[in-house]
């Protein structure tokens, strides 16, 4: 029964996408997408990737909705969003995507039948974070440069978003 | 010689616990020390037993929820910030045979993912709280916290990069010849550095701030969830100490004490230099907090990365 | 960065230094003989009263805790009772600064703690106590010009005789 992790972290990871959905207060909704985040990152360890599930916790989990959650503190929401939030939980908004989304669900469970099952490996082997960065660095060292040419853009249109423009107040650093 | 899981994590567990409770009381009698004063020192022999006290104080204390915050979260945000340090001492290697998961092949990692899920003690306490002082305190902790998180994490790897693992035990062992704080000392400082704003700890405790924010993210936090959160400082006091215990001053090795005395020796000393940082600086402003982790911390820790890479190269063979 | 090693040092370095706190009950810091602590009334080295009602220090206290009634007795003002509020007082001193007589004065002993709060205001008896206080020597009556027994009119001290308003010879 060694599928029972999977098993257990993808039913976590279901509830906790539903839940997501459904929250009308946005950091309530944010704690059940960590909650998400970190079953997947469960998911993923229960799958042999370690290495790739603590970066889901550390990036994700750890830093990203950390910012969502902070975006969301300084918003200042009160009852009126909440309230307005409620009102677009009405069955008319969401049942139209709902049953198109159970369309699509189905559509991809009968293709995933009609294809040849592959051989499952028998032993799951856990690939190490050594194991992956030498993949990184070798056979795709060019997305891992195409990523980094993306971060070093980011990086300098946030710096000339955030520069101290002089006298016109644009953005205040220290003196 | 390995004893059984279950023995492992109890005894941790509750050597921890009791650890920080115990730090409750000697911090207080320290910082009298270095302030020309006496701290708490009426109960029980040299006042140990004020820890105890506190503690049954703490227990009987009304916990209140303010009307105004909201429940869950308020109620589940100190056990996300105690949960998340206890979490982190598993993949602590206290000696060779002693450690609950000290072999984890992402055992670095895995430290740093909690403390990015600590943040969320802080910053969830803030927003439950539904209360100025302590939102500004939680904004104050996120942003603070998740830069601090940049250069810890940026300044283990270095270490890393040394032991070509991020296993603790490993990083231990490669210790054996020359501990890691004189090739790494950068990394060590800023490590240090680091895990003081990570606890929130006294030159660092903005999110806190006691004279402007009342008492930051815990304003509104009463009985024994306060006392969680004091709690969770203090382990968090002890595991930030481990930790460099652990990566760099060679973990449980020593020449003639038993490995577990070496270790406690060297976390404790260490436990003491936090506490002597409380004693003797004096808070930043928040903008300068800022200024010397991304413009002094980062390069720092960047130059570190660098310069061992290019070290290592030099010297790989072949 | 030299500055912030530097700190930690000095302050390492007094871990060996003297503390400059005591551990009260036990250890009684000395406190200098002008502290002012509780509050008595004095008598006069001819072990009379000192205090002659004038209501000066009630009107000088600030957070107005002092009450007292005059009485007459020969001559002699005295006060018929004489109340303070040491939940009130905050220690100033204004009370003793602006007494004539000597007779209100803040001797160095705070401890008066009381579980009730009643029991904090002071009656007469409770502040007045058989000796001069700080000013050994010094008595109002022997140096003001009213008439008590025993001492007549311009017979105290460096007081001219007065003058006799019936005659009109210089
Ligand atoms: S010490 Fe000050 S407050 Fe106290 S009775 Fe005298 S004047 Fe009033
Ligand atoms: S204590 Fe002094 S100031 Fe007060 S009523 Fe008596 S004589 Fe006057």
């Amino acid at each position: 029964m060694s599928d029972l992790p999977f098993i257990l972290f993808s039913l976590v990871a279901a509830c906790a996408a539903l839940m997501v959905v459904t929250r009308a207060v946005p950091v309530h909704a944010l704690l059940y997408l960590v909650v998400l985040l970190l079953s997947l990152a469960g998911v993923f360890q229960a799958l042999g990737a370690p290495f790739a599930a603590m970066l889901e916790i550390i990036i994700y989990a750890g830093a990203v909705m950390v910012l969502f959650v902070f975006v969301v503190m300084m918003l200042n929401l009160g009852r009126t969003d909440r309230d307005r939030e409620r009102h677009w939980m009405a069955p008319g908004i969401w049942i139209g995507p709902a049953i198109l989304s159970c369309l699509l669900l189905a559509a991809l469970c009968i293709t995933l039948r009609a294809m040849p099952p592959t051989a499952a490996p028998d032993t799951l082997v856990s690939i190490g974070p050594q194991a992956v960065g030498i993949m990184l660095y070798g056979p795709y060292v060019l997305s891992v440069e195409l990523a980094s040419f993306l971060l070093l853009a980011g990086l300098v249109s946030a710096f000339h978003i955030g520069r101290n423009i002089r006298g016109t107040g644009a953005a205040t650093g220290e003196a | 010689m390995t004893a059984p899981m279950p023995v492992i994590i109890g005894v941790t567990l509750a050597v921890l616990l009791g650890l920080a409770t115990f730090l409750t009381w000697f911090e207080r009698r320290l910082l009298g020390l270095w302030q020309d004063r006496y701290g708490p020192n009426r109960v029980g022999p040299g006042g140990i037993l004020q820890a105890v006290a506190d503690g049954i104080k703490i227990l009987f204390k009304q916990d209140w929820i303010p009307p105004f915050a909201d429940r869950g979260v308020f109620v589940l945000a100190p056990a996300i910030g105690m949960m998340t340090v206890l979490l982190s001492f598993g993949v602590v290697p206290v000696t060779a045979f002693w450690s609950i998961a000290g072999n984890l092949n992402v055992g670095l990692l895995f430290v740093l993912a909690m403390m990015g899920m600590g943040v969320y003690g802080v910053v969830l306490a803030g927003w439950a709280s539904n209360s100025k002082y302590a939102l500004l305190g939680g904004m104050r902790a996120a942003a603070q916290m998740i830069s601090y998180e940049v250069f810890m994490g940026l300044s283990v790897l270095g270490v890393v990069m040394q032991t070509g693992s991020f296993t603790m035990r490993d990083i231990v062992l490669a210790q054996s010849g020359l501990w890691f704080i004189v090739p790494q000392v950068l990394g060590c400082v800023v490590f240090t550095l680091a895990g003081v704003a990570e606890t929130h700890r006294l030159p660092f405790d903005l999110p806190e701030g006691e004279n402007e924010l009342g008492a930051g993210f815990h304003t509104e936090y009463s009985g024994m969830k306060f006392g969680m959160f004091f709690l969770a400082e203090y382990a968090g006091v002890v595991l930030i100490s481990a930790l460099l215990v652990t990566l760099y001053l060679g973990g449980w090795q020593g020449p003639l004490l038993p490995p577990a005395l070496w270790f406690g020796l060297k976390t404790g000393a260490l436990v003491c230099l936090f506490i002597l940082l409380r004693a003797a600086l004096p808070r930043p402003r928040y903008d300068q907090l800022m200024a010397l982790g991304w413009k002094i911390l980062l390069p720092l820790s960047l130059l570190n990365i660098a310069a061992t890479g290019a070290i290592l190269l030099l010297h790989a063979p072949g | 960065m030299f500055g912030i090693l530097r700190t930690l040092w000095l302050t390492f370095l007094h871990m060996g230094h003297r503390r400059v706190t005591v551990g009260y009950p036990e250890h009684k810091p000395p406190l200098p003989p002008r502290y002012r602590g509780r509050i008595i009334l004095s008598r006069d080295p001819d072990g009379m009263e000192r205090c002659v009602a004038c209501n000066l220090c009630a009107v000088a206290c600030p957070v107005d805790c002092i009450s007292l009634q005059k009485a007459e007795q020969d001559g002699r003002w005295y006060p018929d009772y004489f109340r303070i509020n040491f939940s009130r007082c905050i220690f100033c001193g204004m009370c003793e600064e602006a007494c004539p007589t000597y007779a209100i004065q803040l001797i160095p002993d705070f401890e008066m703690s009381e579980y009730l709060r009643p029991n904090l205001v002071y009656e007469k008896e409770d502040l007045l106590i058989s000796g001069t206080g700080k000013y050994p020597d010094y008595s109002f009556f022997r140096v003001a010009g009213v008439k008590i027994p025993g001492k007549d009119k311009g017979e105290a001290e460096r007081e001219a005789p007065p003058v006799d308003i019936h005659t009109l010879l210089p």
